[in-house]
């Protein structure tokens, strides 16, 4: 095989770090280290290894270890007109991003940052290295354990390595904000990169050749400002994106993302509800891929 | 009375499909094969119409310990939907509704036998498309782009079908029926959406799909550019990549596709050139224009000979139209055709097309190469004819040396494909037996007895569960 199919040293290390017996917790930039509940006190912490180990400007991919900062990732892509589009803390660490598995907000445009990677190399229950996916920009070849690992919580594995596509970075970008129908707003642009509302007021981010931009921001009656709204976090939740229409609004303050359907709220929201049928499937998984809950205890994707 | 197994399971069978439970020769001569060389063994087809029909059946199946396989429309070219292990076939062909468009969400929910291209004619009046776009787009089920996670022109801007599916509505191994993902942004729990797409039938039959809906561009421009050397045509290709430019599609011929395509449907493609790109830019006009400048100016440092510029749409089509038939075409050199599938870093794509055609000439074959060239997906249409002698054995080893060549130059086995029967003994090419060890208890989660389409993408060593026969039949490789 190839050097781009090798181990890197540095996983291999993280592996004999993740261990085989004692319950474990990966730390990252600790951004978003209560979503899904504190891990045990009694889990031992360790860190995923980090570092850019190869960004091939020319295939529009990089490989990095999983404790990468997004600070790190977004200078070296920067350097080359490159971006992933993650629209996190720059603390956060990549591993710790897709584990959480939280869109940011130009996901109306960008989509989800599942679809962004290509690979990963985990480290299971038993201290032993997972491959799963391929370094090139398309790919099919076996089960999509990639998928499966955002948004998992660290609860099937460990991420280590993760081999990501990038994206260029637009010519021009916008931000635009006033008072508005943004249901209007939403069908009258082509691909915006975010709609965000918060029940009167509206920001609009718009992208691409600067032509454009003027064109479609020439379309709305809006002021100019310097980026999005800060986001109250205290509660997020989704639903269909036609149902932001009637939004129960209470007295929260709350910004919902048009288009996509996530309601960032300063109120903790109530999990959404799994039905039985599929908390059974991913109870197998987790019985399967982790049976004595080695994998940050603690912490649930799936509540109890 | 007659009381064979067969007959016991068709009895019960009839019961919930009448005469859409089948063993006729008709069917079964049908049923026995998909898109590529491989042949199995069917023994009954059922047409159920709708999710309650399927659960019976896969209920029936596991009363009589009978494993199931669900098929679309029988295109895939791996032989995902080839009977081995005697399953009962679950045709989706009579399950072909359009249930729902929602503009509003963006989505429509369709059921698992709607053709691709279908979908997409009823989307395009109103403003929107299914991106996916296979070549196969005209006869494919979305049900089988969903198990196969398929790929199309298009998807090298907009990703590949697991972008575009919100929900699956799923008959799962065990008779239970249940919705994976759903319309919200965040469903709750673990992503079983994403690890269904692309599962090739093994973890259960998709009975419904919810998808997303991708607004027509307001501004297309389509360019054929031909080049005198195949090499600057390819390195043309990762130019145009390397400049930060993704273009909607960036598909590749050689030499030998265009002048069998030409000669079929007469595209004016240019047969003295050694190679073209159809490369494709959409979206708002100012980006658009930006595009084909971009290509322009890269292509002009690769000794491009002409540009075509699609002056309208029917232009347009019919240069797609070359690109899209072109499989069909190569029957007019050879009766038979061998495909591979695999994805090289864009950057190698010269190194690799090179071993590919020496090894074509090594095992004294034909090599026609046409591909999406823009995500590195080589597309070695091997062709031959069946009635040669021995063949068969120089295709395959030919075949093991272009996978070889493509893993070494750090690619993978399948860019959209899928490994289904074809590649499953090439899984350890790229994978550890860890590896795929950790895919089959995933796999074992949704199917711990392996009653969904048995023996399909993990060689069989790596799987635990195969209750259904251990070995490919002999017969299955002719
Ligand atoms: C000329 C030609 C061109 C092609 N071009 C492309 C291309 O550009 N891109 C591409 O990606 N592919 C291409 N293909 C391959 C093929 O068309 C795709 O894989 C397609 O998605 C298969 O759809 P199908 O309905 O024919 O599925 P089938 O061949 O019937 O089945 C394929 C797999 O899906 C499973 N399956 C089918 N329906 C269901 C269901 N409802 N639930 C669960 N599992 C199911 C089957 O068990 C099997 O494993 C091409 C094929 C041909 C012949």
């Amino acid at each position: 095989m190839s050097s781009l199919h090798a181990v890197p040293e540095e996983v291999h290390k993280f592996s004999a770090e993740v261990g085989t017996s004692d319950p474990i917790t990966v730390v990252g930039g600790r951004t978003q280290w209560n979503v899904g509940g504190t891990p045990d006190g009694s889990a031992r912490e360790v860190t995923a290894p980090s570092g850019i180990w190869s960004h091939e400007p020319e295939e529009m991919t990089v490989r990095c270890g999983a404790g990468t900062t997004l600070r790190e990732l977004s200078e070296q892509l920067a350097q080359h007109g490159q971006m992933v589009p993650f629209d996190m803390p720059p603390n956060a660490t990549v591993g710790g991003a897709l584990s959480v598995g939280r869109s940011g907000i130009r996901r109306l445009r960008y989509g989800h940052m599942r679809d962004l990677v290509l690979q990963i190399r985990h480290i299971d229950c038993n201290g032993k290295i997972v491959t799963s996916g391929g370094p090139t920009v398309k790919n099919v070849s076996g089960y999509d354990l990639c998928r499966l690992m955002v948004g998992s919580l660290g609860k099937l594995g460990c991420l280590a390595e993760v081999i990501l596509r990038c994206l260029p970075k637009p010519q021009a970008t916008r931000w635009l904000t006033g008072v508005i129908d943004p249901f209007e707003v939403y069908a009258r642009l082509y691909r915006p990169s975010s709609i965000l509302w918060n029940g009167e007021q509206v920001w609009v981010c718009l992208e691409g050749v600067s032509s454009d931009v003027e064109a479609e921001a020439a379309l709305l009656d809006l002021t100019e400002v310097e980026g999005p709204p800060p986001l109250p976090s205290d509660g997020r939740f989704s639903v269909e994106p036609k149902a932001l229409r009637n939004l129960s609004v209470d007295d929260t303050n709350w910004i919902a993302e048009i288009g996509v359907g996530i309601v960032h709220s300063d109120r903790p929201s109530k999990a959404q509800k799994i039905s039985k049928t599929n908390e059974s499937l991913m109870r197998e998984l987790e019985r399967r891929l982790d049976p004595n809950g080695r994998l940050n205890p603690g912490r649930q994707v799936v509540p109890l | 009375m007659q009381t064979s197994p067969h007959a016991n399971i068709l009895d019960d069978l009839r019961t919930v499909l009448g005469d859409r439970a089948r063993d006729g020769d008709f069917e079964l001569g049908l049923y026995g094969k998909d898109g590529s060389v491989l042949q199995g063994q069917a023994s009954i087809v059922c047409l159920p119409v709708a999710t309650a029909e399927v659960r019976q059946i896969v209920e029936i199946c596991r009363k009589h310990d009978r494993p199931f396989l669900a098929r679309g429309s029988g295109t895939g070219l791996a032989g995902g939907a080839v009977p081995v292990g005697d399953p009962v076939i679950i045709a989706t062909a009579k399950m072909n509704q359009i249930i729902e468009v929602d503009l509003e969400n963006r989505i429509a929910w369709v059921e698992p036998g709607v053709l691709n291209l279908d979908l997409t004619k009823e989307l395009t009046p109103r403003g929107f498309h299914f991106a996916p776009d296979p070549s196969s787009q005209q006869v494919c089920s979305i049900g089988g782009n969903v198990a196969n996670n398929s790929g199309g022109p298009h998807c090298l801007a907009y990703g590949v079908t697991s972008a575009h599916v919100a929900a699956i509505e799923v008959v799962l191994p065990d008779g239970s029926v249940t919705v994976l993902g759903d319309l919200s942004a965040e469903p709750p729990g673990y992503d079983l959406r994403g690890l269904f797409v692309g599962s090739e039938g093994t973890m259960g039959v998709a009975t419904k799909v919810a998808v997303r809906l991708t607004p027509n561009p307001p501004a297309i421009r389509t360019l054929l550019l031909d080049f005198p050397d195949v090499r600057d045509g390819a390195a043309t290709v990762s130019a145009i990549i390397a400049a930060g430019l993704i273009p909607a599609a960036l598909e590749m011929m050689d030499k030998r596709a265009i002048e069998i395509v030409e000669a079929f449907v007469n595209a004016g493609y240019p047969t003295e050139a050694d190679a073209v790109l159809l490369v494709e830019l959409d979206g708002l006009p100012g980006g658009v224009e930006h595009g084909v400048e971009v290509v322009r100016s890269v292509a002009e440092r690769h000794q491009v000979g002409n540009i075509r510029i699609a002056a309208d749409n029917e232009e347009r089509e019919l240069l797609w139209k070359g690109r899209k038939n072109a499989f069909g075409a190569v029957a007019r050199i050879k009766p038979d055709y061998y495909l591979h599938d695999t994805v090289v870093p864009r950057g190698k794509l010269v190194e690799v097309l090179d071993k590919v055609y020496k090894i074509a000439d090594a095992y004294d074959l034909i090599a026609v190469n046409v591909f999406h060239a823009g995500d590195g997906n080589l597309h070695p249409i091997l062709a031959y004819d069946s009635g040669e002698k021995g063949v068969l054995e120089r295709v395959h080893a030919a075949g093991r040396a272009i996978i070889t060549a493509s893993i070494e130059a750090g690619g993978v086995l399948s860019g959209e494909h899928g490994i289904g029967l074809e590649k499953r003994d090439y899984m350890g090419m790229l994978f550890s037996a860890h590896d795929m060890a950790t895919q089959d208890m995933v796999r074992e989660a949704f199917d711990p007895q392996g009653f969904a389409n048995p023996l399909k993408v993990l060689p069989s060593g790596s799987r635990c569960s195969d209750s259904f026969g251990q070995h490919v039949p002999d017969g299955a490789w002719v």
